[in-house]
């Protein structure tokens, strides 16, 4: 599945020359200081690096939730670093998943409830939502636990459930920040095997930051930040 | 996507019920006060109008004494006289029923029992200008009228107190010391609309008044019930006009006689009613107010606890407009709710009250209506402050946010 020429396919995240600034003056923090990276179809990226090296920034601005200062950002070919709020929100509900190190499910709400949602904002039916939502669980192995609230199930499944949220609408690219940072060891295993499958089984395009080397391991490429810049960019023969 | 909201909203309301119930509790005690107060003002008013129709319809009452404010009282002036009631039979016009009368305390014994009263002597179309019917009998002739006879009609209140059960056709009753044939019953009026017993009434000829009870032949007033309201106005000039020439009073100086319309009274004293009413309900408004502020409050404390929640509905797609009509529907439900337990209780108190002042309960659907989207609109208006803010959070601010 994943036996692609890299060079035959036009990325489908493009930064160039992206750089974010916070505060004022001599305050000023470089956050981004020039990053260029593409991203292709179907690649599985993992994003290393030491906090404050600018790689949480680097994910927010590809997950449309904040805007460079500079630079541009082409997602499938089209700038959506001058989009309104409304228009990256719809690229996020149509486009993106997004999975976080907190789970980030809502509080005493079901697990098929916590699915649903990114469906109930595209304005899709109960039935129909329903019905993809118990797909989405089935396929992270959450079968049986539909009407478990996040309290009743366990760390690992809360985080299946969060990639069942971020699956459900079909997202071209998976945004992970630190999936498995909440997670023991044995967890964070089952949970990168199912990620995996996704990237592999339905060309989901993944980016994952995380801080672990055996976690960074799944991944067929890693890029590593320091001080706002990309320091390393490796392929992995996967 | 509206219906998704409102179920929401239901379902963060009920995780919250005990804070939910004291958020509301400024709306549902401002609206249960408006409510309250404007039915129990309305049956207040409906029952002084029903009770000044009681009086008679379309009815004139001339009685002496100068133009004063309040009620009429029978003051020690210059009293009518026969003249003035003839001058009045024949120069007036639109006129349905006229009767003279005076009226005076007595004691009126039937074998063992015996009843204070107020006895009135006056002509046979008493009852008609009244508008009061006969439960057995009728009003006596203009031959008993003219002679002076002693026969008399009796109120509700004398048949029950005097003869207690028997029934008191051509019996005899002792008005003071004077014997007197029963031949009519009234129907029972109950209480004047200034408290006291209408039914507790004698009424006999007006000469057999004049000789045997009240030793005079002063007339104390004068009714004219008119054919419809239309011609009140004009009647009662030309009755002032006529009691004028009659009774000399010269012109430029002030009458001696007044002559009121019952209609207008009935008028004055409903808008009087009227009047508090709004103001109590004005007051009320203003709890309303504190309530709207109470909502505004509580949901900014809501949008403060789920920021973190707000930032996770962002991250998967919701637009601002999305989560500002969420927070928004919410706020106009919890509104709505507090307003139909408003409404409730409002008419739970009304019922009571009416039940306690014992005056007639309407349910005033309006009113209701009105109550339930005033309270809505009292959720967007101070639930809008929240929700923007709300819709301005920072996705990745608010995603950090613990």
């Amino acid at each position: 599945m994943n036996a692609f020429d890299p060079h035959a396919r036009e990325p489908i995240i493009s930064l160039r020359g992206l750089r974010r600034f916070y505060g004022e003056g001599a305050a000023r923090v470089h956050a981004l200081d020039g990053v260029d990276l593409d991203i292709l179809p179907g690649e599985f990226t993992a994003i290393m690096g030491a906090s404050g090296s600018g790689k949480s920034t680097c994910m927010n601005i590809i997950g449309c939730l904040d805007r460079p200062t500079a630079g541009t950002y082409s997602f499938s070919g089209v700038d959506v670093s001058t989009l309104d709020n409304d228009r990256r929100a719809l690229l996020r509900r149509n486009s993106l998943g997004f999975v976080f190190q907190g789970f980030n499910l809502l509080p005493r709400t079901t697990a098929l409830e916590n699915v649903e949602l990114p469906l109930v904002y595209r304005g899709m039916s109960r039935g129909e939502r329903e019905h993809r939502a118990a797909a989405a669980l089935k396929a992270v192995g959450l079968e049986g636990r539909e009407g478990h609230t996040p309290s009743e199930l366990s760390g690992g499944q809360q985080q299946r459930v969060a990639i069942a949220r971020a699956i459900v609408t079909d997202p071209l690219v998976l945004l992970a920040d630190e999936p498995t940072g909440n997670l023991d060891s044995a967890r964070s295993h089952e949970l990168m095997r199912l990620v995996t499958d996704l990237n592999r089984e339905r060309g989901i395009t993944i980016i994952m930051v995380t801080h672990e080397e055996d976690i960074a391991a799944y991944a067929g490429r890693k890029v590593i930040f320091a001080d706002g810049k990309i320091r390393s960019d490796v392929k992995v023969a996967a | 996507m509206i219906w998704e909201s409102v179920k929401l909203a239901l379902r963060t309301i009920r995780r919250n019920v005990l804070r939910s119930i004291l958020t509301l509790l400024g709306i549902v005690i401002g609206v249960a006060a408006v409510v309250a107060l404007v039915t129990i003002g309305e049956g207040a008013q409906s029952r002084m109008t029903s009770e000044l129709s009681k009086l008679g319809s379309n009815m004139l009452i001339a009685r002496p004494g100068a133009p004063t404010p309040g009620p009429p009282t029978g003051s020690d002036a210059r009293s009518f006289t026969e003249r003035d009631v003839d001058a009045l039979r024949n120069g007036l016009s639109g006129v349905r029923a006229m009767a003279a009368s005076s009226t005076k305390g007595a004691k009126v014994v039937y074998g063992t029992a015996s009843q204070d009263t107020q006895v009135t002597g006056t002509e046979p179309s008493f009852f008609e200008t009244q508008d009061w019917s006969f439960t057995a009998g009728g009003t006596f002739s203009d031959s008993d009228a003219r002679s002076g006879t002693a026969v008399c009609v009796i109120g509700a209140t004398l048949v029950r107190e005097l003869f207690q059960g028997e029934d008191p056709m051509g019996r005899v009753i002792r008005v003071n010391s004077m014997p007197c044939e029963v031949t009519g019953t009234l129907a029972p009026k109950g209480q004047s609309a200034f408290g006291s017993d209408q039914d507790n009434t004698v009424v006999m000829p007006l000469r057999t008044f004049q000789r045997r009870i009240a030793g005079s032949t002063r007339i104390a007033t004068i009714n004219v019930s008119g054919l419809n309201a239309a011609v009140l106005p004009a009647i009662q000039a030309d009755m002032t006009d006529i009691l004028r020439e009659t009774r000399r009073v010269n012109p430029g100086e002030e009458d001696d006689f007044t002559v009121r319309d019952m209609t207008q009274i009935a008028a004055a004293m409903s808008s009087t009613t009227t009047v508090m009413t709004g103001l109590l309900g004005a007051v009320a408004a203003v709890s309303l107010l504190v309530g709207g502020i109470g909502i505004m409050n509580i949901m900014l404390v809501s949008v403060a606890e789920r920021t973190r929640e707000i930032g996770i509905r962002l991250a998967i797609g919701a637009r601002a407009s999305q989560v500002l009509l969420q927070f928004l529907v919410e706020a106009v439900v919890l509104c709505i709710i507090g307003g139909l337990l408003g409404l409730a209780l409002g008419y739970a108190i009304a019922g009571g009250g009416a039940l306690l002042l014992g005056i007639p309960f309407r349910f005033n659907a309006t009113m209701a209506a009105v109550a339930v989207v005033f309270s809505g609109v009292i959720g967007v208006v101070f639930g809008f402050f929240p929700a923007r803010s709300a819709a301005r959070l920072d996705p990745i601010e608010a995603l950090r946010h613990e």
